[in-house]
């Protein structure tokens, strides 16, 4: 499976994501810049966090106009897997293709520290190869991870099991119902806040992370297997 | 036009307009005779802030001489942007820290975050990738609106420079004292990798060759911060805030990705920071280290703003930028590699033959003085030097403390000091993970990075406890560096090298430049015996506030190579019925201890005193023993003694221990004697351990039970709580105190 990588300029989670894929996971992964305008020969694209623009703005609302966005969107409906972590969830809540929007940390700071995230929804193609209701160890670093969306996208994001992770515990930055991940309705566009490419390799403290991109892989190869 | 409202050469002499720039009347008579003429207004700025202490160190070169700075492994020594060291594979590490205390105390914000940008910008320039970095803060008591206000600020503006930039804070440390009030320091070191091929030095080399402009847009900001740096601060300060630069932490991300792109072009020749005096020391001190002079068209500067002066433009201290010098005739794929970055870059200059600074703005010369003169010959000064009486006072006084009310109550004290307590509010706003390489995060003895694609490691921290430093200026500056190293081994490593930041008051005064060459003696001495050669680092003098100085505070920055990651140990305890071990013997030491603080309010009497000999055979010891693999967990006994050390060592841990005290229980549990470790071994690794730590002695074990008892060698206990209470105490102190 061959992974997109997107920089936009002040990503700086990119090689993060870019090794947690090659050296954790063991799978195809490139560096596609901002200025990209195809995405073809991809089976997964990945928005990685860092502070594109400078968080100018607001977090992610300029990076949502970049060159290859329109591209991530195709993607996105042609049923491909994306995963926007961090900045890359804020730039996939500009551009629309998730529900709902970030404020600042209810505490004002940012918070960087390890946080214990419940996996609701485990029946997910970026969950598979966890067990629903397990508890996970996965670090956040943000200071605008406080989701928030109204009342009906919140009944309808819990409707449909739509939210995937949530905080166990404390909560680190005041989103509504605990939030940490949402995906979208085709199942296919994954938001999340913690980092689970800090969380792929034993040395750096959990390995917890690593399922998610598994689940990933897993999920791609069954249903290349059904199409071949 | 603008240039003409500004002062002729015969009123700038007439009116001693000089001596607002911080000359004096010989160095203004000295400008006069090396050019031959009285300096015109740009002209006697370019002299003004070159020959600042910050940027000429004219009072401390004499001092600094003292360093070692010399190794088997040091690849660049004291002079270019940072010092770099061999770490092997044809890789070496990069660092350096610098002080950024005066605009702090100014505006805390952008004080501290431009600090952070400009150490930043000093390890690109050589060509490396930053991977860490650490700061150094000292701070007043936090019992007043204005120290809560400095101390929120100046961590948020660390926090929003490196977090925006995506290098982790992964260390440091911080210390609260009523001497700091007035005048806060903001210490930033960083931490960078290089390929030993791609190393770049700041040498304008070449006649005929581009002197090109790469970055941010030149603004009237920080216009003569340098000057502002070495000068006391008073009342009258808070003026002085408009050369306070302001950071743009995404247009240093662009910049440094453009210039580690840079350095693999064959087009380029040297490159330099536009650090302190900007455009002026950039350009002055490349072609003073190449032989040759520049000449630079003003007019070609991007600017930010309309209507600027020569006098704006090379004394702006604008942040992000950096003068490079290139291939003539390659101007335009550097141009071209920039704009893919979303970033200017203009050809301002040529290198020329004559070793002259030329400066042409609107069609004039508006400068033309030689490099070498504003580079290398600022005078230099050896400052008259006197034993302060406080310090002969000292050594008469008994410091031993013979009773407290009650050793665990005293124990929770000491936790509470700020000093002590966790630093968790603060290192909680840091991203210390991104980079994912941070194998040992933040409230350890040392961070630890492993270097992708091998299995080694680097260690990192930076220590100064100012206080022992005030006692005993050079016992101190021992201590300094000896208690830095003890932190790298405790992590697995072998101390490398350091790069100091030398923070004290003003050198005009005997008394502080006495501190200051006792400091360095002390400073050196240990760095010869522990092996550590100083590779670089700064000088920040006049921290001063109404006539009072800060504590001598030179600040020791160490990194360590760890050869295998199977040896990186952390402090922490790790399973029940393992053997505590108290490495060193314990003495009285109470002088400028946590507990002399604690119970008098004021330090005085003798600093600890250390055997460096002694000091360097326990640090081998233990290493040989952590490569052994027969060590469990490692900590340094310092502040607040071997009670304080068991207290941390618990803490992120479920487990407690029991330990017995010798002697004296006071010492025992509070002194602050050297060279001492806490260690834990594996009962099967008892012998192994004991064959190869000599100085070694079984106090206790790790239990199950969260409980600390700590007992005297009659059986009476002296501490029974639980590790919650201590914990409770040691990580709210902060907060508590902000709130």
């Amino acid at each position: 499976m061959k992974f997109a990588v997107i920089v936009f300029p002040g990503s700086n989670c990119d090689a993060d994501m870019y090794h947690a894929i090659k050296d954790s996971l063991g799978e195809d992964v490139e560096y596609v810049p901002h200025t990209a305008s195809s995405l073809e020969g991809f089976d997964g694209v990945l928005l990685p966090g860092g502070f594109s623009y400078g968080d100018y703005l607001r977090s992610g609302a300029i990076a949502r106009f970049s060159n290859v966005m329109p591209e991530v969107i195709r993607a996105a409906e042609a049923g491909k897997p994306v995963l926007g972590v961090c900045n890359g969830f804020q730039i996939l809540l500009e551009a629309g293709l998730l529900p709902g929007a970030m404020r600042r940390n209810d505490s004002l700071k940012f918070i960087c520290k390890p946080t214990i995230l419940k996996v609701e929804n485990a029946n997910t193609q970026f969950t598979n190869a966890y067990t629903e209701g397990e508890t996970i160890q996965i670090p956040v670093a943000h200071g605008e991870g406080n989701y928030y969306c109204d009342e009906r996208t919140l009944s309808e994001l819990k409707d449909n099991n739509r939210i995937v992770f949530t905080y166990d515990g404390e909560n680190p930055n005041g989103s509504v119902s605990d939030i940490a991940g949402i995906i979208n309705e085709q199942g296919n566009v994954l938001g999340m806040m913690p980092h689970p490419e800090r969380a792929a390799d034993s040395l750096l403290g959990s390995k917890d992370g690593l399922k998610l991109f598994q689940s990933i892989v897993k999920s791609w190869r069954e249903s290349n297997a059904v199409n071949a | 036009m603008l240039s003409t409202l500004e002062p002729t050469p015969e009123k700038i002499k007439a009116d001693r307009i000089y001596a607002e720039m911080g000359l004096s009347d010989e160095e203004f008579a000295m400008i006069e005779s090396i050019i031959g003429r009285t300096p015109n207004f740009t002209e006697t700025g370019l002299f003004s802030v070159m020959w600042s202490e910050h940027c000429s160190y004219k009072n401390s070169k004499p001092v600094l001489k003292r360093f070692p700075v010399t190794g088997e492994k040091v690849l660049q020594g004291p002079g270019e942007g940072a010092g770099i060291v061999d770490i092997g594979d044809k890789q070496a590490v990069v660092f350096k820290i610098e002080s950024h205390n005066h605009p702090t105390a100014i505006e805390p914000y952008q004080g501290a975050a431009t600090g952070v940008g400009g150490i930043i910008r000093d390890v690109f320039s050589m060509g490396a990738r930053p991977i860490a970095l650490l700061n150094s803060l000292r701070f007043g008591e936090l019992d007043n609106p204005r120290t809560k206000y400095i101390f929120k600020e100046a961590v948020a503006g660390i926090a929003g420079y490196g977090n925006c930039i995506g290098i982790p804070t992964v260390g440091g440390e911080i210390q609260f004292d009523p001497a700091y009030a007035g005048n806060p320091l903001m210490n930033a070191m960083c931490v960078g990798l290089i390929n030993h091929e791609d190393i770049k030095k700041g040498q304008a080399h070449g006649v005929g060759n581009t002197v090109m402009y790469v970055g941010a847009k030149t603004g009237r900001d920080g216009i003569h911060g340098a000057t502002f740096a070495s000068e006391e601060l008073s009342t009258g300060s808070d003026s002085k805030r408009a050369a306070v630069q302001v950071g743009d932490p995404f247009m240093e991300k662009l910049l440094l990705e453009a210039c580690l792109e840079l350095i693999h072009s064959d087009a380029l020749v040297g490159i330099q920071d536009m650090g302190a005096a900007g455009l002026t020391s950039s350009s002055a001190e490349m072609a003073s280290k190449a032989g040759s002079g520049i000449e630079m068209n003003l007019d070609l500067v991007p600017q930010r703003e309309p209507g600027m002066t020569a006098y704006e433009m090379m004394l702006s201290e604008s942040q992000e930028r950096m003068l490079i010098v290139v291939k003539k005739g390659r101007e335009q794929e550097i141009i071209d590699l920039f704009a893919k970055h979303g970033l200017d870059a203009a050809a301002i200059g040529v290198v020329t033959d004559d070793q002259k600074l030329r400066l042409i703005h609107q069609g004039e010369v508006v400068a033309d003085v030689p490099v070498d003169a504003l580079a290398e010959e600022a005078p230099v000064y050896n400052k008259p030097s006197r034993m302060p009486e406080y310090f002969i006072e000292f050594q008469e006084m008994d410091t031993d403390i013979t009773s407290v009310d009650d050793y665990k109550d005293t124990l929770v004290s000491l936790l509470s000091q700020p000093t002590i307590a966790s630093k968790e509010w603060v290192y909680e706003q840091y991203d210390y993970q991104v980079g994912t390489n941070t194998a040992v995060t933040p409230g350890s003895d040392a961070a630890v990075l492993r270097i992708r694609g091998t299995n080694k490691a680097l260690a990192m921290t930076t220590d100064c406890n100012s206080r022992y430093i005030y006692l005993d200026p050079e016992t101190g500056g021992k201590i300094a560096v000896a208690e830095a190293a003890r932190n790298i081994i405790c992590s697995g490593a072998e101390p490398l090298a350091i790069t100091d930041c030398l923070n004290f008051g003003s050198p005009e005064k005997p008394e502080i430049f006495w501190q200051l060459e006792k400091a360095a003696d002390g400073i050196s001495e240990a760095c010869r015996t522990l092996e550590a050669p100083v590779i670089g680092g700064n000088v920040s003098l006049y921290n001063e506030t109404n006539g009072e100085a800060i504590y001598p505070t030179p600040v020791i920055g160490m990194v360590g190579l760890i050869k295998d990651l199977k040896h990186i140990t952390t402090q922490q305890f790790k399973q029940a019925g393992d053997l505590v071990y108290l490495v060193g013997e314990t003495g009285s030491d109470f002088g400028g201890s946590e507990l002399q603080k604690l119970l008098y309010g004021r330090i005085f009497g003798q600093a600890p005193a250390i055997d460096l000999e002694t000091e360097q055979k326990r640090q081998q010891q233990i290493l040989a023993a952590i490569r052994s693999g027969v060590v469990a967990s490692a900590h340094d006994v310092s502040e607040g003694g071997l009670a304080t050390a068991v207290a941390e060592s618990l803490f992120g841990t479920d487990l407690g221990a029991a330990v017995t005290v010798s002697g004296n229980p006071i010492a025992g549990l509070f002194a602050e004697t050297q060279s001492r470790f806490l260690v834990t071994v594996k009962p099967e690794q008892k012998g192994a351990f004991e064959e190869l730590v000599e100085d070694a002695k079984l106090i206790g074990e790790v239990t199950n039970a969260p409980v600390l008892r700590i007992s005297s060698e009659t059986g009476s206990s002296l501490v029974e709580a639980e590790v919650s209470e201590l914990l409770t105490a040691w990580k709210g102190a902060i907060p508590c105190l902000l709130n």
